[in-house]
């Protein structure tokens, strides 16, 4: 066993970082405020490899681990939660279902433009009453020679205002439940696609979620993937992956809390003395960093069975939990050690602390792996 | 270098084989043996033929000269079955074989690392004072030359080992009006004129292992027993604590996983409401923050020791290993407990000895605040 990173992937945590605090932290406060997505910012991600990090290079990814992917998604989140979860979601929740799924030619059609960040992907699983309970699905895939027409609607779909290619999931037969659920590749500019507005959320702001209505859009037969009925399967695959990018994720946006949190409790003084040198203080420091660290390395561990074909969707559930639980506690603190000011929009906390809150509730509420952890253990892994 | 959770063929293996004797020889005594507060000293000779005992003495003196990692897998197999002697392996290990392996002139080491190493020497750590715990630079136990020997006088307190124990690494004052930089550390042998055991003391858990207060009374040990240099005791001391802090977060790894464990097997078993309590999701959800945080703690403590293998300064991890783990292990103990319902509060359910044995795992080679402390002087900077 060993912990230390590969020199490749130093390499692009640097890379990353520098990117991440040039490109991305000048802008981090305006786009919380306005909402605005950074389509921008997206491109040149890609052009980094970051819209696909473990995608191989000849599907136009960085042909990285996804270890690599952590590290990049975490040096984002750091500095921008918003900008962190579009990259995850066009990594673990398109590019990868794409991969593990797509055929030749979808790989080469649909896979490459996501890939490289020339597109945009998003992933339209939740719908009105199927949060949690996503077999419930309402959305239909009618089979009208050789393409499928979609009628229906998603909501809280992250990227859904910008999305070039959305990967959708509907039901070809609401009877068979999830063995009827099927995943398709839907262009954004087909006819009977539209939109709705832009969601004002607690957090991540500018992480363009919105509805999508479907009403008669016809998607190519071609553009189905794996076979009627494997949607159910491809979508929970999907978000085991998307697991590790959100506790990346997760621990990115703690760690650019301690860092602020640091900084500042050096610098402010009351009672003559920096606020560092109280136990109260160095305390909730130290249990940061504690917190930290360990979601980290069930992050990296979940991670580096993923990249070794190894099972850890366990590994997957329990990162995700920890990390987003942490990232909670640690925003908390983080805005605490700042008294009144960290209650202010002047300090950076005060959207780490609103970001963190939604790590806990997408790609799977805490409770929802908890049910999955649980089911582990109870079955004796 | 890279990023790899795996264990080598060669950790596999031994920890197969040490789960298998905790299974067979260990495990099935932990019950009677806390019930009679008994020592047990034959099976901890079996311990140390197995090698657990000198597990981090190099080879040429006769030890295992592993690495942090496969010793933290071993304190975590022993203390799953039973955490006392998780506690007696770790000390002799940890405190005591480590610090004179690493400190001690190459005749000192010649002279007793070798029985240590074999596993016929128990070995202690004697820094705690009754008047001196996290404060460790106000103790008053002093340490004078006296020819070819130091004359060591002062009483130490909770020192595990003590009795059963053969060599002990002390710390007295050779220099009181110097402060931290007057501690100096020694290697008492528990035949030395004037050592002395006071009487075991009755604790709330940990009672099959043997704890004890130690009374220097005009101790003449040989001058060649100095570790280091005079004045380097403290920065001994330290070292050596920062390092034993992997075989106790080791050590609640393991009592962790016991109660995750028992709660599972229980919460599979226990009927309420016409199913097992395990379908119950207020049950089920105790069962996964236990194993999360197990992994979490586990993660930890792995690293810590990962980066102590690379000889690099692995003090800030091992603070965290060691708080979060021992920490997190007392959560799951008391979450074990609470699944047992009122079955659980019985000494006839394991569950309610372990919560007595965990308790003190954030106490013992440093409080969980002074690895708060240590964390945030790395963070600081100070």
């Amino acid at each position: 066993m060993q912990i230390e990173l590969s020199e490749e992937q130093q390499l692009l945590r640097d890379t990353v970082r520098r990117f991440a605090a040039e490109v991305v932290a000048p802008r981090a406060r305006e786009i919380d405020a306005s909402g605005e997505f950074p389509l921008d910012f997206f491109h040149r991600a890609g052009e980094l490899g970051l819209a696909g990090v473990y995608v191989p290079e000849e599907y136009g990814g960085a042909g990285m681990d996804e270890v690599a992917y952590c590290v990049a998604i975490e040096e984002i989140s750091r500095v921008c939660a918003s900008s962190g979860v579009i990259l995850s979601v066009n990594n673990s929740l398109v590019c990868d279902p794409l991969l593990a799924y797509g055929n030749e030619e979808q790989k080469r059609e649909l896979l490459a433009p996501l890939a490289s960040g020339r597109k945009l992907g998003c992933f339209a699983l939740t719908e009105a009453e199927a949060g949690s309970d996503a077999a419930a699905l309402r959305t239909r895939a009618r089979r009208d020679g050789d393409r499928y027409i979609l009628d229906g609607g998603k909501v809280f779909i992250t990227n859904g205002t910008h999305a070039d290619l959305a990967l959708v999931f509907a039901t070809v037969d609401p009877e068979r439940k999830h063995r009827g659920i099927t995943a398709f590749v839907v262009p954004t500019d087909a006819p009977g696609f539209s939109r709705g507005h832009h969601e004002y959320k607690l957090g991540v702001q500018a992480s363009g979620t919105t509805q999508l209505f479907f009403e008669g859009t016809p998607v190519p037969a071609a553009w189905r993937l794996g076979e009627e009925g494997d949607g159910f399967k491809i979508a929970m695959a999907a978000l085991d992956g998307g697991r590790v990018g959100i506790a990346a994720q997760a621990v990115g946006i703690a760690q650019g809390a301690l860092e602020a949190a640091l900084a500042y409790a050096k610098e402010r003084h009351q009672f003559g003395r920096p606020i560092s040198e109280f136990q109260a203080i160095q305390f909730y420091l130290a249990d940061m960093a504690m917190e930290i660290d360990a979601a980290r390395l069930l992050a990296f561990k979940a991670a580096w069975a993923k990249s070794q074909r190894k099972r850890y969707s366990l590994e997957a559930a329990q990162a995700k939990l920890f990390a987003s639980e942490m990232a909670q506690r640690v925003t908390n603190k983080a805005l605490q050690i700042h008294g009144g000011y960290g209650y202010t929009r002047d300090y950076a906390v005060e959207r780490f602390f609103r970001d963190a809150r939604i790590t806990e509730i997408y790609e799977g509420t805490s409770e929802i792996q908890k049910l999955v952890i649980s089911d582990w253990i109870l079955r004796g892994a | 270098m890279a990023v790899e959770f795996g264990l080598t063929e060669e950790q596999e293996l031994l920890r197969a084989e040490i789960r298998r004797f905790a299974e067979e020889r260990i495990l099935p005594g932990t019950a009677g043996r806390d019930r009679r507060h008994e020592f047990p000293a034959d099976l901890v000779a079996e311990m140390g033929e197995l090698g657990l005992l000198g597990m981090l003495i190099a080879e040429r003196h006769g030890g295992g000269g592993v690495e942090p990692l496969t010793y933290c897998l071993a304190v975590e197999e022993v203390s799953r079955a039973c955490p006392s002697l998780g506690v007696t392996m770790s000390v002799t290990n940890s405190v005591c074989g480590w610090p004179i392996d690493r400190f001690a002139s190459e005749e000192l080491k010649r002279r007793v690392l070798p029985g240590m190493a074999s596993g016929q020497v128990l070995g202690g750590f004697c820094v705690t004072e009754p008047g001196s715990g996290s404060d460790a630079a106000s103790m008053r136990a002093t340490a004078r030359r006296d020819g070819d020997s130091w004359v060591l006088e002062g009483e130490k307190a909770w020192i595990t080992n003590a009795g059963p124990g053969g060599v002990f690494v002390a710390f007295a004052k050779t220099d009181p009006a110097a402060g931290k930089r007057g501690i100096s550390a020694f290697v008492v042998t528990a035949d030395a004129p004037g050592f002395r055991v006071g009487a075991p003391e009755e604790k709330l858990g940990l009672r099959a292992s043997r704890t004890a207060n130690v009374y220097f009374d005009g101790c003449r040990i040989p001058a060649g027993n100095l570790l280091g240099e005079e004045g380097q005791g403290l920065k001994i001391a330290l070292a050596t604590l920062d390092h034993s802090r992997l075989g106790i977060a080791a050590q609640s790894v393991g009592i962790h996983r016991r109660a995750l464990e028992l709660a599972t097997a229980y919460a599979r078993e226990r009927v309420q409401f016409g199913v097992p309590i395990a379908e119950h999701q207020a049950i089920r959800f105790k069962l996964a923050t236990m194993a999360t945080e197990l992994e979490a703690a586990r993660a930890l403590t792995w690293y810590a020791a990962s980066v102590s293998e690379q000889r690099r300064d692995a003090g800030r991890f091992a603070a965290e290993a060691k708080a979060y783990a021992s920490e997190a292990a007392n959560r799951a103990c008391w979450e074990a407990l609470q699944i047992h319902g009122g079955n659980g509060f019985s000494e006839e359910y394991e569950v309610a000895r372990l919560y007595r044995d965990v308790r003190v795992t954030t106490i013992y080679e440093g409080t969980s605040e002074m690895q708060r402390l240590v964390i945030a002087r790395h963070l600081l900077g100070t």
